[in-house]
């Protein structure tokens, strides 16, 4: 296993800092289910993480402790080096971590621009009567905005489509809207549920080539649940691979391709 | 031209006029049922209670003074002082924000997840909490209000005599419109322009429009719900006290004002509870509708047809298209 604790350079010439996050011993319940048991993990800065497993396998819960729309019941949460005080979803945002659902959350009333917009929110300074007063110094501010929000949907190839009310588009649209919304907010973590679930053999290499884009670009670091395999080994720099609620293996891609357990898991051998 | 078609037109436009103040109140159902999926049945006796606390205020009544002097044996009534109608305008909107604050903070923050029935009945209590607090802050007689703005500048009464002259000049038959009903619905087109301005264009009117589309979504992107709840509450309260200060200008401040609450619930079955330019064209279909058929149908009957007018639109409304006029498509999905 890697252990450079201030760093390293990529293959192909990325450079990966020192843990931004860990997680230490996180344990979830719901009622009787144990969807999380006992697991640690770490995030690098400017790192691609995976995190694989089958179905049920607790891979979205992970993501939404992260993100704090669970609370574990057990565990910590450590983020740029101090332990983190349990969190409101609102409040991780705030802290500059960005998120993506599995099932798509985008705000279907509105076009595509809004929706990047909203991701721009936790940046806007005015308050409310800032706003009636400093008309001047609103206007700039949300100028400022729209220009960060119009860069991304450059980015993201979707400006044919800016005004368009998301309703309206298909779903592998939809995906990369929300993945413009959490760029907006200028995250210094990304989590990326399932990205390409659902999608064509085309749109997951855009989306893949779009995802290592931002990780290069704006040096984001990203933290990914996905189950297409040849994807994740391709992008990843590390993996961790869960099942049922467990972590079985932590690596390199080629490291977790080649331990036992997760054969196993991926192979349906049965657990007793 | 005939003079049946006259005074229809008078009545259409009383008939506007009047739609006004209902899409007023409907207007603060919508606002809360947006962001927040509750239906507020206590948004009128909230238009009560702004209205009679702006009166108390004005007049330097002392709060709670029947249970002061029941408990204390004293004798207090007034201060002794009367406010002027602007400042206590701004004291008033300080009572509605702690108000929408308390609401949250005591009765929806523990209800989070909870079915919606649950929620509206919340809300009922919280109508004869509230119409008691009332009672109990301000005493129970019918109060006069009246609003002045600067020294002269006051909401005006009576009919308006230029509309009347000038009709009267064309038709040979005098309009009788009401100054006030003029003043209150220019005063209503300025809240919503207002409300729009707001939701469109500052960083909470935004993350208002967030909440009311996905509430998951919204907390991705750094949006408290809890604050746009608050807020909600309190532009609501805001949108009640405009409400509360046109009924009462109109017909005294008293308990009956909040059943006026029970005519929004027509209006918006018509608008749609999901649409704010809903609630406004709800409420003019809803005032038009039942003064003209009162005017044109009512002597036929036996008159009264005000009180179920209203009612019997929406039952054949909801027939037809139960989602209202500009409320989102129902899609049932299989
Ligand atoms: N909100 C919840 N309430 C109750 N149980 C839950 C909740 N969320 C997840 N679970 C349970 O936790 C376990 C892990 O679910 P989770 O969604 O994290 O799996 P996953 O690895 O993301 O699976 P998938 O690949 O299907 O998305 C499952 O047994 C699931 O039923
Ligand atoms: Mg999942």
């Amino acid at each position: 296993m890697l252990d450079q604790s201030d760093g390293y350079v990529t293959e192909d010439g990325r450079k990966i800092g020192s843990v931004v996050m860990e997680m230490k011993n996180i344990t979830l319940r719901f009622g009787g289910v144990e969807a999380i048991k006992n697991i640690s993990f770490d995030i690098r800065e400017g790192e691609i993480r995976a995190i694989i497993g089958p179905n049920g396998a607790g891979k979205s819960s992970m993501l939404n402790v992260i993100s704090g729309f669970y609370v574990p019941q057990d565990g910590e949460v450590w983020y740029r080096g101090e332990r983190r005080a349990p969190m409101r979803p609102y409040e991780v945002a705030r802290q500059g971590i960005a998120r993506t659902f599995q099932n798509i959350a985008l705000f279907e009333g509105m076009s595509v621009l809004d929706n990047v917009m909203t991701g721009r929110l936790t940046k806007m300074k005015s308050g409310l009567f800032g706003q009636a007063i400093w008309k001047g110094k609103a206007e700039a501010e949300e100028v400022a905005n729209r220009e960060v929000a119009e860069k991304i949907i450059d980015f993201l190839e979707i400006q044919s489509i800016r005004k368009t009310p998301v309703a309206r588009l298909p779903y592998g649209l939809k995906k990369r809207v929300e993945l413009a919304r959490a760029l907006a907010s200028q995250p210094k973590i990304l989590l990326l549920d399932e990205p390409m679930a659902g999608m064509n053999v085309e749109e997951k290499e855009d989306m893949s080539r779009f995802i290592l884009d931002v990780n290069d670009e704006f040096g984001t670091t990203i933290a990914l649940i996905e189950h297409d395999m040849g994807v994740v080994m391709d992008l990843s720099d590390r993996v961790v691979v869960m099942d049922y609620g467990k972590k079985i293996g932590d690596g390199t891609p080629d490291e977790v391709r080649a331990n036992q357990d997760v054969i196993d898991a991926y192979l349906g051998v049965s657990h007793d | 031209m005939p003079e049946q078609l006259v005074f229809a037109m008078e009545v259409f436009l009383n008939g506007l006029m009047a739609g006004v103040l209902y899409a007023l109140v409907a207007l603060g159902f919508v606002l809360i049922y947006k962001a927040s999926g509750i239906f507020n049945y206590a948004q009128g006796v909230m238009a009560l209670f702004a209205a009679m606390t702006l009166v108390g205020i004005q007049k330097g009544q002392v709060p709670f003074a029947h249970l002061i002097n029941a408990l204390f044996g004293a004798d207090l009534h007034y201060f002794g002082w009367s406010v002027n109608s602007v400042v206590a305008i701004c004291f008033t909107v300080v009572v509605m924000i702690g108000l929408a604050w308390m609401v949250q903070r005591f009765v929806f923050r523990h209800l989070v997840g909870q079915e919606p029935i649950i929620l509206f009945m919340a809300t009922i209590g919280l109508a004869y909490f509230l119409e008691g607090v009332a009672d109990l802050m301000w005493g129970s007689e019918i109060k006069t209000l009246n609003v002045c703005l600067a020294g002269e500048l006051c909401l005006p009464q009576g009919i308006n005599t230029w509309i009347d002259e000038t009709t009267f000049n064309i038709f040979d038959y005098g309009f009788f419109i009401d100054n006030l009903d003029i003043t209150a619905t220019i005063v209503a087109i300025l809240l919503v322009a207002a409300l729009i301005a707001f939701s469109q264009y500052t960083k909470q009117g935004r993350a208002m429009r967030a909440v009311a589309d996905d509430h998951q979504a919204a907390l991705s992107v750094g949006v408290s719900l809890n604050f746009i709840w608050v807020l909600v509450w309190s532009v609501a309260g805001f949108v009640a006290l405009v409400a509360g200060i046109m009924w009462g200008a109109k017909s005294g401040v008293q308990f009956s004002l909040s059943l006026i609450a029970l005519k929004a619930l027509p209006v918006l079955m018509l608008g749609g509870f999901t649409s704010i330019p809903g609630a406004i064209v709800g409420g003019l279909i809803i005032g038009v509708g039942e003064k003209l058929f009162e005017f044109a149908i009512g002597p036929m009957i036996g008159g009264a047809t005000e009180n179920w007018f209203a009612y019997v639109l929406a039952l054949i409304f909801l027939v037809f298209r139960p989602q209202g006029l500009f409320g989102e498509k129902i899609i049932e999905r299989v």
